[in-house]
């Protein structure tokens, strides 16, 4: 078959291949949907296809194309838990291909929106189509990462995820860049921006999946012994993707993951207005938006220092931190604004970013130390559900404390308090959630027999 | 003449493939983060 070459069989590393080719595979794909996080550079031109120079009666209005950024991530977390098995079995070149196919024809089919003026498209292409390539791109690298670096798995998925928060750096100035090649003085350039920006991601991903390749069954590192005494939470056993639905583990990480991305998904969106808001005269509209680009820099970092530090303490041991840190720093905040003080509101919310990062980056490795490696792709997959719901929760959380306060007579630079004391109590909820995982039970362990059969297949025996 | 073994020529042929590929995704990813980095300093000035 003329598509046999995505295959996984396919993509078994030859002698001598070196596993660091994997890290750059997979930020070639995270680079690029990372691009979701600077969507919103595309808002304003979008507003004003029709006027031009304003929006005119007919031109689209900023809480209408906000649907187009919600969209593809809940269209993330669906495909990413819906297609997590088909990426496990067909191997990451197959992904990462499908996953650029969805991602550019995502941006050509909003190319084809704008130019027929026609949201229902952009809907479709950009956020439905697109985020399927989101999800599929997200979760293709996971497992193959972890196969390949079984000494340091969370320094290996950090590296990836850092991609995702790192992707909106690099299209942020690019897409303001051929917006202005393309704009004249009675067109906005959009719709060809979407086109190359669609043609230079679909070759990046590609190279991407021409990259990689899955380990050798039962390769390890040069050098690399596995630990005589296992750790009494790092399993040696595997958990088949719809088992681990049926253990404690799950829901709990579930939940850990949820309650971490809430609290910093919240004041993720606001970071700009709360900082104006509660430092007014001192923090302008300016800086406000340079102190979320310092922030997003820190939420890119955090992902790779936070996961790396994960193989060291131990992943239970970093979400305690990110939970009993976190919880602390949120609730310093609004004395940061009582005193007046914008450099330890900086301080406080350059940590805060760099965990919500972390949380993310380092989830993976959790779920294979609770799962083993054989299904850890496709149960990430599933825990992704937990983002999308983060991604409603947080930001809606906030928006409402924020707006009860402010028609109750709170003064605006006091609105934000109630929501501080919120998140930091959601963070102590999911601390417990954290001191609540155990090794998952045996009886949920794949047997030799279905270890054995799962080997080439997906379905262990018996399913 | 000594001729590599064929270690030596995976081991260097994987470097020129380490540094392009690692090239290809570092030198965007530092171009992004530097733009990020002057936008922030011109804002603070």
């Amino acid at each position: 078959m003329a598509l046999s070459f995505l295959h996984r069989d396919r993509t078994v590393a030859p002698p001598g291949y070196s596993r660091w080719l994997i890290p750059p595979a997979a930020l070639c794909v995270h680079l690029c949907i990372g691009q979701a996080y600077a969507f919103s550079v595309f808002n304003l031109p979008m507003t004003k296809l029709i006027g031009i120079t304003q929006s005119a009666p007919d031109d689209w209005k900023l809480t209408e194309l906000g649907w187009i950024f919600s969209l593809a991530i809940f269209f993330l977390g669906a495909s990413a838990a819906l297609l997590g098995r088909w990426v496990e079995e067909g191997g990451p070149r197959q992904a990462m291909f499908t996953a650029a196919l969805c991602w550019a024809g995502g941006f050509f089919l909003a190319a084809i929106g704008v130019y027929l003026h026609s949201l229902w498209i952009i809907y479709l292409g950009y956020g439905v189509v697109g985020g399927f390539g989101l999800g599929i791109g997200y979760i293709s690298p996971v497992s193959t990462l972890i196969r390949w670096f079984p000494d340091r798995p969370g320094m290996a998925t950090g590296m990836a995820i850092m991609g995702f928060g790192g992707g909106a750096f690099i299209a942020s100035p690019l897409s303001v860049w051929l917006i202005g090649k393309f704009s004249t003085p009675t067109h906005e350039g959009v719709a060809e921006t979407f086109i190359v920006m669609g043609a230079i991601y679909f070759c990046f991903m590609m190279v991407g999946a021409a990259i990689v390749r899955v380990p050798p069954p039962d390769w390890v590192p040069e050098g690399y012994v596995a630990p005589a005494e296992p750790k009494r939470l790092v399993t040696t056993q595997n958990v088949f993707v719809y088992q681990a639905l049926r253990t404690p583990q799950f829901w709990l990480i579930w939940w850990v993951l949820c309650l971490n991305v809430t609290a910093g998904i919240g004041v993720l969106g606001q970071a700009s207005a709360m900082s104006q808001e509660m430092f007014k005269g001192q923090i302008t509209a300016v800086a406000a938006s340079g102190l979320v680009g310092l922030f997003s820099l820190f939420n890119m970092g955090g992902r790779f220092v936070w996961s790396s530090t994960s193989d060291y303490i131990g992943r239970k041991n970093t979400y305690f931190v990110f939970f009993a840190l976190g919880t602390v720093l949120y609730a310093i905040i609004p004395h940061s604004g009582a005193v007046g003080s914008v450099s330890l509101f900086v301080l406080c919310y350059a940590v805060i970013f760099s965990m919500y990062g972390g949380g993310f980056a380092t989830v993976p490795a959790y779920l294979r130390d609770m799962f083993g490696t054989r299904y850890v792709g496709a149960i990430h997959g599933l825990l992704l559900t937990a983002w999308s719901m983060a991604g409603i929760f947080g930001p809606v959380l906030v928006n409402y404390i924020r707006e009860y306060n402010v028609t109750h007579g709170v003064a605006a630079a006091q609105a934000y308090n109630a929501t501080m004391y919120v998140m930091a109590g959601l963070l102590i909820v999911g601390f417990i959630c954290n001191a609540l995982i155990k090794p998952v039970h045996e009886r949920h362990h794949l047997t030799d027999a279905e270890a054995a059969s799962a080997r080439g297949s997906m379905t262990p025996a018996g399913e | 003449m000594i001729m590599p073994t064929n270690g030596e020529a995976a081991m260097g042929n994987n470097g020129l493939k380490l540094i392009l590929a690692w090239g290809f995704v570092g030198v965007p990813l530092v171009w992004g983060v530097a733009q990020t980095l002057l936008n922030a300093i011109k804002a603070f000035h």
